[in-house]
């Protein structure tokens, strides 16, 4: 007991760090994911056949194989094949690789959510709007856009709380997130070494994250749920 | 004189020639009421009349003026349509209020953009807002709404939905008010109120072109009515004519279907 209050301010400084890669490697896939998804959206919905084969390929290829190839390719493949190591060695290399494997990965499961909820609101409404002698742009913004974003909320939280989990695959190229500070005590770090404990605390600060995550999209959803 | 003139419209999807041929005229004040079987091209030519469609051939003029031309490009400017198409109020099978706004504010939505386009709208914001304000309750009222107003549509009946689609489509004041068969998406024991609103317009001379399958209440509401087969006019003329002696065999052999049932 003595010992584990000896070691717990260790491992919990430590954690600490790691989850703030997490969280920034959580919050940099969001905000590069979200607009982007949005263009590969309208890319597969295009009209112009080819820049949709194109995109729906794409998609196809990124949501058909795992994220962690995903990330092992971005990071080595410069370096190893194209003998251009364009990220660097150190951790920040690793992280903007990291981010970059993620955001693409995100967007395309969120632009199939995007698709979704675009198809999804009923083209009776547009042509209620273009009776009424609206412009494409005010049947966007008042009409069809609160429609778009209730239907895809319950998706969209669904697939953003797979995000704060699956950051921990970024230690496939040895990010040093949340899971590899855990992990480190394992092999032995900072005169720790064989405690696994500290593995099942970071499952609380995952727990503690998607929990917070959960009030809000149930928040927003509620918001949402004054019409049908 | 006519207010509304059809002439020689046709239209086609892909192969099918759905309309073929389309020429008529309505004077104002008048009801006119576009009976026949699904698929004879009658949601069509309500689709052409409000620019849903734009047809392969024919002129469509309202109050003397050309709105379209298909030999004409010039008509067809996606910037004037918009203001063409406020010639024409268009009340849907499926109603397609706004769900995420009230009866009133579905009302009042379209006329509060168009406001923000005069001039003087930042000026006199507050006035122009009451005044679509007013004539928006005052519509609701008319249609039997007055304690409905602030209900979002799926809080509302299918027949009090198609009674604020209809306020809806009053609020612009269009020259001519089109029905897509308004009461084919109602449970039987809706279909009157939104009927009874419907007659009280005509009496009121409000200029309107009713398709339904409802032939009662077009014999009924019509001062004029059209049979349509197959993508052509067949047959037309005043109601107690058309209903009482049909000249052609297609017309005598649908409204027998009617009248046995």
């Amino acid at each position: 007991m003595e010992l584990f209050l000896e070691q717990l301010p260790i491992v919990i400084r430590s954690l600490n760090v790691g989850f703030l890669q997490t969280l920034k490697l959580f919050f940099v896939t969001l905000i590069g994911a979200c607009p982007l998804g949005l263009i590969i959206a309208l890319g597969s919905m295009s009209r112009f056949r080819p820049l949709s084969f194109v995109t729906k390929t794409f998609v196809w290829i990124i949501r058909g194989t795992p994220l962690m190839i995903q990330l092992l390719i971005i990071y080595y493949f410069p370096g190893l094949v194209l003998k251009n190591p364009i990220w660097g060695s150190g951790e920040t290399g690793r992280f903007v690789a990291a981010s970059v494997a993620f955001i693409i990965n995100y967007a395309c499961y969120f632009s199939e959510i995007y698709r979704g909820g675009i198809q999804g609101v009923p083209v009776g409404q547009e042509e209620a709007g273009l009776v009424l002698g609206m412009t494409k742009s005010q049947i966007f913004f008042k009409i069809t856009l609160l429609q778009m974003i209730k239907r895809i909320v319950p998706p969209m939280s669904n697939e953003i709380i797979t995000l704060v989990k699956d950051t921990s695959l970024a230690r496939i190229i040895a990010l040093q997130e949340i899971i590899w500070a855990g992990q480190a005590f394992l092999k032995g770090s900072q005169g720790i070494s064989g405690a696994i404990w500290p593995l099942f605390f970071t499952a609380f600060y995952y727990l503690l994250c998607t929990g917070l995550l959960t009030i809000l999209f149930g928040r927003i959803e509620d918001k949402l749920s004054y019409f049908k | 004189m006519s207010i509304l003139e059809v002439e020689h419209i046709s239209k086609s999807f892909e192969d099918t020639k759905v309309l073929k041929d389309i020429s008529f005229s309505l004077e104002k004040g008048q009801a006119l009421s576009i009976i026949g079987s699904s698929g004879s091209g009658k949601t069509t030519l309500l689709r052409c009349l409000n620019f849903l469609e734009q047809p392969d051939a024919g002129i469509i003029r309202v109050n003397n003026e050309v709105l379209f031309n298909a030999a004409d490009p010039s008509t067809m400017q996606e910037s004037q349509i918009r203001k063409k198409r406020l010639h024409f109020g268009l009340v849907f099978q499926s109603f397609n209020l706004f769900p995420q706004y009230t009866a009133l504010q579905n009302v009042m939505l379209a006329k509060e953009l168009l406001a923000k386009e005069q001039p003087d709208y930042k000026a006199r914001k507050k006035e122009i807002h009451d005044a679509i304000e007013a004539q928006a309750e005052t519509l609701l009222k008319q249609m039997g709404l007055a304690d409905r107003m602030t209900n979002y549509p799926h809080q509302l009946s299918g027949g009090q939905c198609q009674r604020v689609a209809i306020a809806r489509a009053l609020a612009l004041h269009p020259d001519i008010l089109c029905f897509d068969e308004p009461t084919s998406a109602l449970d039987p024991e809706l279909t009157g109120e939104v009927l009874k609103v419907i007659k009280e317009l005509a009496d009121q001379n409000t200029t309107m072109v009713i398709v339904t399958h409802e032939m009662a209440f077009a014999r009924d509401v019509a001062d004029h009515v059209i049979f349509m087969d197959d993508g052509i006019i067949l047959e037309q003329g005043e109601p107690s004519e058309l209903f009482e002696n049909p000249k052609e065999e297609r017309t005598k052999q649908f409204l027998s279907r009617f009248t046995q049932g």
